[in-house]
């Protein structure tokens, strides 16, 4: 049973071997002769301000809705995948209930249209 | 299974990731030398025949490079941004069959790393868990330039996997499965005895969709906003250097020729192709890589005329494009796939309400896709002046 996965723990192995490697040799061959500049976060030149932790640091909301837009597709899309597999023993009536689901959320889809929730400012 | 079976799997990985490997070495230096000739310049020329090893120096060049870390980084998150991005361009390729069939003894190989019955849902898996690469190295960097680039990359990312979801969710729906060698092999044949059976033919507006996702998903121009240099400086990777930022660039291209295998896989038919009565050899089998490499070639190729001809888009137009055309059309297609699907089954049974039905599928296909055209107008306004969001704005206030 969990043969199957072999292929993939094969290629999972050689691919991390391969990154890592690289990665840590690169580290190792490389000269390393910081300076103050050098290791400062890059803003064209300029010395970046303010100093503080960036990540705390603020990017439009707008961002934050197109991922929970994300997630509402996403979780349908992933109704569909099992149903496409089945839906030649469901015949009309898994098309059916597919149907009303689709619609359900197609609604809602024209209804954040409508809202200027896919505009972006 | 025994050391043998155990001996052909590390070899079908082996040849995999060789072909791969080779082939992302071979695509900066073509893509380079295409663009080079489509502008009237010459390109890297000097190593080796028409430039073919100057991937290979650079590659080398940055190995030895300083292994720059910024003073502000998360330092755990910032080393396992690159691994992450490069360890999962290379998993997606495991679903990909990339030649045919041939037998050893007793025993069946199929030129293919992994055929789970997931299939291709696990280069939708990869793609997703590609994002956190992106939008990790964003953040880690602890700078103002990717941390944007990072959220643009992610917005743009998940924007399209939908659109290529839902139109390889199609191609599921048309061959009743997930698992990439029946892709294939529902392929085979012929359509009214000339054309090949490829679903490129009955699913083109899948095609065009799924088309356009990858690019959109490759971060490939016109959709490279992510790399918008006169905003962004390099996006969610400028804080890297040396073969971290090697990692990153190999999974961005490595992730081309991935999404044109996946293209080539549900649309084209992927390795199929005249065998000239090799099937079963090891001949046979190789042709079907060629086949296969050929047309990842014809895609790859429009991928790089693409970059030498258009410019960029906006980026509210891009975001408009994936949410208002591609996301209702896609799933406007699935229904319709699925309609297809069934009536052709069930065509004997309901030989009376045959008119009445396809009056009705049509007026349900009509209902769903109209919303799409009747906003068409309003993608090239500026947001500001639609009158029918004025109620919505009359709500905020009051909020």
């Amino acid at each position: 049973m969990l043969a199957e996965y072999l292929p993939l723990l094969v290629l999972f192995v050689l691919a991390a071997g391969f990154v890592g490697a690289s990665m840590l040799l690169s580290a190792r061959l490389g000269p390393s002769a910081p300076n103050p500049a050098k290791q400062a976060a890059y803003e064209s030149g300029i010395i970046p301000e303010p100093e503080a932790d960036v990540r705390g640091s603020r990017f439009p909301v707008k961002f934050y809705l197109v991922a929970m837009l994300f997630i509402i597709f996403d979780v349908e899309a992933v109704f569909i995948y099992p149903w496409a597999v089945t839906l030649r023993s469901l015949g009309w009536y898994g098309l059916a209930v597919m149907g009303v689901f689709v619609a359900l959320l197609f609604e809602t889809y024209y209804y954040i249209l409508r809202r200027g929730g896919l505009e972006w400012d | 299974m025994d050391a043998v079976d155990v001996a052909i799997i590390v070899g079908k990985v082996l040849a995999a990731f060789a072909l791969w490997l080779v082939g992302t070495a071979m695509l900066i230096w073509g893509e380079r030398r295409l663009v080079a000739k489509m502008q009237s310049r010459v390109g890297p020329n000097r190593l080796g025949p028409a430039g073919l090893f100057q991937t290979l120096a650079d590659g080398a060049k940055l190995f030895f490079k300083e292994d720059i870390t910024p003073r502000n980084v998360d330092r755990v998150v910032y080393v396992a941004a690159p691994f992450i991005s490069a360890v999962v361009a290379i998993l997606t390729f495991a679903v990909i069959p990339f030649g045919g069939t041939f037998s050893i003894g007793e025993r069946v190989v199929t030129l293919q790393v992994w055929d789970p019955n997931v299939g291709l849902l696990w280069v939708l898996a990869m793609s997703s868990v590609g994002v956190y690469g992106i939008v990790l190295a964003g953040w880690s960097s602890g700078s103002k330039y990717p941390l944007l680039g990072g959220v643009r990359s992610t917005a743009q990312l998940i924007s399209y996997e939908l659109s290529l979801g839902l139109s390889l969710a199609a191609v599921f729906v048309f061959n009743g499965t997930l698992r990439s060698s029946e892709i294939v092999a529902a392929q085979s044949g012929r359509l009214f005895g000339v054309v090949p059976a490829w679903n490129v033919f009955p699913m083109v507006v899948a095609f065009v969709i799924a088309f356009v996702a990858v690019v959109a998903e490759t971060q490939r121009p016109p959709f490279d906003l992510p790399e918008a240099e006169g905003e962004l400086v390099a996006g969610f990777h400028t804080e890297y250097s040396g073969a971290k930022f090697a990692m990153f660039f190999l999974a961005e291209f490595m992730n081309v020729i991935t999404v044109s295998a996946v293209l080539v896989t549900a649309f084209l038919g992927g390795p199929d192709g005249p065998l000239f009565g090799l099937d079963g050899t090891l001949a046979g089998a190789l042709l079907g890589v060629v086949y296969f490499v050929l047309k990842v070639l014809a895609f790859i190729f429009v991928f790089i005329w693409l970059r030498a001809t258009l410019p960029r888009a906006r980026y509210d137009r891009l975001m408009s494009l994936g949410w208002k055309v591609m996301l209702p059309l896609s799933l406007a297609w699935v229904m319709a796939a699925g309609f297809a699907v069934v009536f052709r089954q069930e065509y004997q049974n309901i030989a009376s309400l045959r008119g009445p039905l396809l009056i009705l599928a049509g007026l349900s296909v009509l209902w769903l896709i109209a919303p799409v055209f009747s906003r068409r107008d309003g993608g090239d306004r500026p947001p500001d002046d639609t009158p029918d969001r004025a109620p919505a704005d009359d709500d905020r206030v009051g909020v």
